[in-house]
């Protein structure tokens, strides 16, 4: 199938600070990927570089196989949604839902009525019927952000652009936001980026995650590649909740402090780094090689309880989920092995 | 309000009330009242007479088409200043910022000056405009650059906090929407900024028509053809014709007065948004 999106050594510097840098990236038609990452991650400046609000230091964009770089922004065809909803805020919802087809030249300019039609059409895709004649300022902050999003769509874009879309809302719209943003893209099936910070979001939302670190892309692929099979160091550390620890790694066993676990270690050798997550450790039975472990605290999360375990002194603490009705308390010492092994060598 | 820590004892209050008053009284309104009483003491038919004669009647028409050139003008340079200050970035921006302020901190006097060592006979620029027989200094066109330069900042200064308190977030999304930079501008940029823009314009028409120092210099006061309003109520004062003086001094006054109604309706209708342009 063809690429919907390409981006080809695409580099973007501002007064000589690179956002982005020699970035390759490839969307399928009709997906929906997040760009995640921290603030300062080059996100939102590709964003922008693939709407054309900013233009380019080096490298291409394709658009369906086709150079888009020269293009400008109003014969990109994209549909952009801002953070701050960026609403025309002397025009009410249906004036701003019909802006983009009302600023068409006139040989392309659908008839008035037709505009109506769609506008109405539009408030109902989103929910907003009858609040066609209000004001932005008129609209909570989740009410804008959907009018925001109809005006994107009416223009019929050919990929739906949204930077941080629900960054400025609490916490209780941005869940519902999220799952009608899946059900609207489900029944649109436009090809749609979204940045976001918020790695459940992403992970909950997108098809496919594309992690940003210093202005390039470290992995990209499906929540369960991300999460069970992360590339890089900075994507184990960055998603999930992984505790960072400092190994070394010498003839098929892992020294973790001073400790010796006979494990099979894969190509890495030397000094390494292994991110723990709450999944990956475990009760060790009495075959397999264990660390024992001090119990710092034992805390209820949801159903489960876990284990604030201390490995070794001078290492960051790890926490592990506890099989349910096990009596652990604080100050025992627990036999732990390692059920997975995120290693990567330390550059 | 009425919380016992900010609220003064009864007898401080009046007399700071009193206070307030009473300088408005002394300065702002008996002044104004003594335009007009001056104007009208000999009656209404000399107040009218005093607009029949021709010399005034000239300075009203001269400083009307001055404000009709001068106020378009600004209003342009004012958007344009804005536009690019707010919007883009380019190295010498805080400069331009400072200079757009120049007029306010600079004595109208030496504004007017400047433009008699530039364009004066001898002036820099004298001797090439001379070739030209072309008259700027002590003529219309003069009058025109002085006003112009001070009242430059009035419109810029009302509109550009707005628009950069705004952003480029609109601007983009209309330009994301396929809309053309002109059409961005007519129907985006502007319409924010409209309310700022009128109250902008209100100030600088009402300094436009009321100038005097930098204009005193340029002009050269000739009765009939380079007198406008206020410089010939100066005229008429130092000729003792007293009713004709403050008869022509009473319709800048009048001015005036229609400029604040103005101004305060507009305060109060569109108030947060003049008050967001006021706060920087």
């Amino acid at each position: 199938m063809a690429i919907a999106i390409r981006a080809e050594g695409l580099a973007k510097s501002f007064n000589g600070t690179a956002a982005v840098r020699d970035l390759d990236l490839e969307v399928q038609p009709g997906e929906l990927l997040a760009l995640l990452g921290p603030s300062g991650s080059g996100k939102t400046t590709f964003l922008r570089l693939v709407a054309g609000l900013e233009s380019p230091t080096a490298g291409r964009i394709l658009f369906d196989n086709e150079d888009a770089t020269a293009l400008s922004v109003r014969d990109r065809r994209v549909g952009f949604v801002f953070q701050h909803y960026a609403l025309f805020r002397h025009l009410n919802v249906a004036e701003n839902i019909a802006y983009g087809l009302r600023v068409r030249p006139r040989a392309t300019r659908p008839a008035d009525a037709e505009i109506r039609r769609r506008v109405a059409d539009l408030l109902d895709l989103v929910q907003l019927a009858g609040l066609g004649k209000r004001f932005p300022t008129q609209l909570s902050g989740g009410q804008r952000q959907r009018v925001a999003l109809a005006r994107a769509l009416a223009v019929e874009p050919r990929v739906l652009l949204l930077d941080e879309p629900f960054g400025a809302l609490d916490a209780k719209v941005r869940r519902d936001l999220r799952r009608w943003l899946r059900e609207i893209h489900d029944r649109t099936g436009h090809t749609t980026l979204f940045v976001t910070h918020d790695q459940e979001e992403a992970l909950e939302l997108a098809d496919r995650v594309a992690i940003f670190n210093l202005g390039n892309v470290e992995q990209v692929g499906t929540p369960d590649e991300i999460l069970d099979h992360p590339a890089t160091a900075f994507v184990a550390g960055f998603v999930g909740e992984a505790v960072r620890l400092p190994v070394n790694v010498a003839s098929s066993s892992l020294r973790i402090g001073p400790h010796q676990l006979r494990i099979s270690c894969g190509k890495v050798t030397g000094p390494a780094e292994l991110f723990v997550r709450p999944h990956d450790l475990a009760l060790a039975t009495d075959s397999q090689p264990a660390i024992l472990a001090r119990v710092l605290a034992v805390r209820r999360t949801g159903p489960a309880r876990r284990a604030e375990l201390a490995l070794a002194d001078g290492l960051p603490t790890v926490e592990m989920e506890l099989p349910a009705g096990h009596t652990a308390r604080k100050g025992d010492i627990l036999p732990v092995t390692l059920v997975n092994l995120r290693l990567f060598a330390s550059r | 309000m009425r919380n016992g820590v900010l609220s003064e004892s009864p007898a401080v209050r009046r007399t700071l009330i009193a206070l307030a008053v009473g300088f408005l009284t002394l300065f702002l309104v008996l002044p104004l009242l003594a335009v007009f009483s001056e104007a009208l003491r000999r009656g209404l038919d000399l107040f009218i007479a005093a607009f029949a004669e021709p010399d005034t009647q000239a300075a009203i028409g001269l400083t009307l088409l001055v404000a009709a050139i001068a106020v378009p003008l600004n209003l342009l340079f004012g958007i344009s200043a804005a536009w690019a200050v707010a919007k883009f970035e380019f190295p010498g921006k805080s400069l331009l910022v400072t200079l757009i302020d120049l007029p306010f901190s600079v004595s109208p006097v030496v504004s007017g000056l400047v433009f008699v060592l530039l364009f004066g006979a001898k002036g820099l620029l004298g001797p090439l405009i001379d070739d030209w027989d072309f008259k700027i200094i002590f003529a219309v066109p003069g009058i025109v650059l002085a006003t112009i330069f001070v009242t430059f900042p009035f419109i810029a200064r009302e509109v550009i906090p707005l628009m950069q308190e705004q952003g480029t977030a609109e601007e983009e999304a209309a330009l994301t929407l396929g809309a053309s930079g002109l059409r961005t501008f007519l129907t985006v940029t502007l319409p924010n900024v409209r309310w700022a823009l009128l109250y902008g314009v209100l100030l600088c028409n009402a300094r436009a028509m009321g100038e005097f120092g930098a204009v005193s210099v340029v002009s050269g006061h000739i009765r009939g053809l380079t007198n406008t309003m206020p410089l010939h109520v100066e005229i008429l004062y130092n000729e003792y014709n007293f009713v004709a003086a403050f008869a022509v001094a009473s319709l800048l006054a009048g001015l005036a007065l229609v400029t604040l109604v103005a101004k305060s309706f507009l305060e109060g209708r569109y108030g947060d948004q003049l008050a967001r342009a006021h706060r920087h």
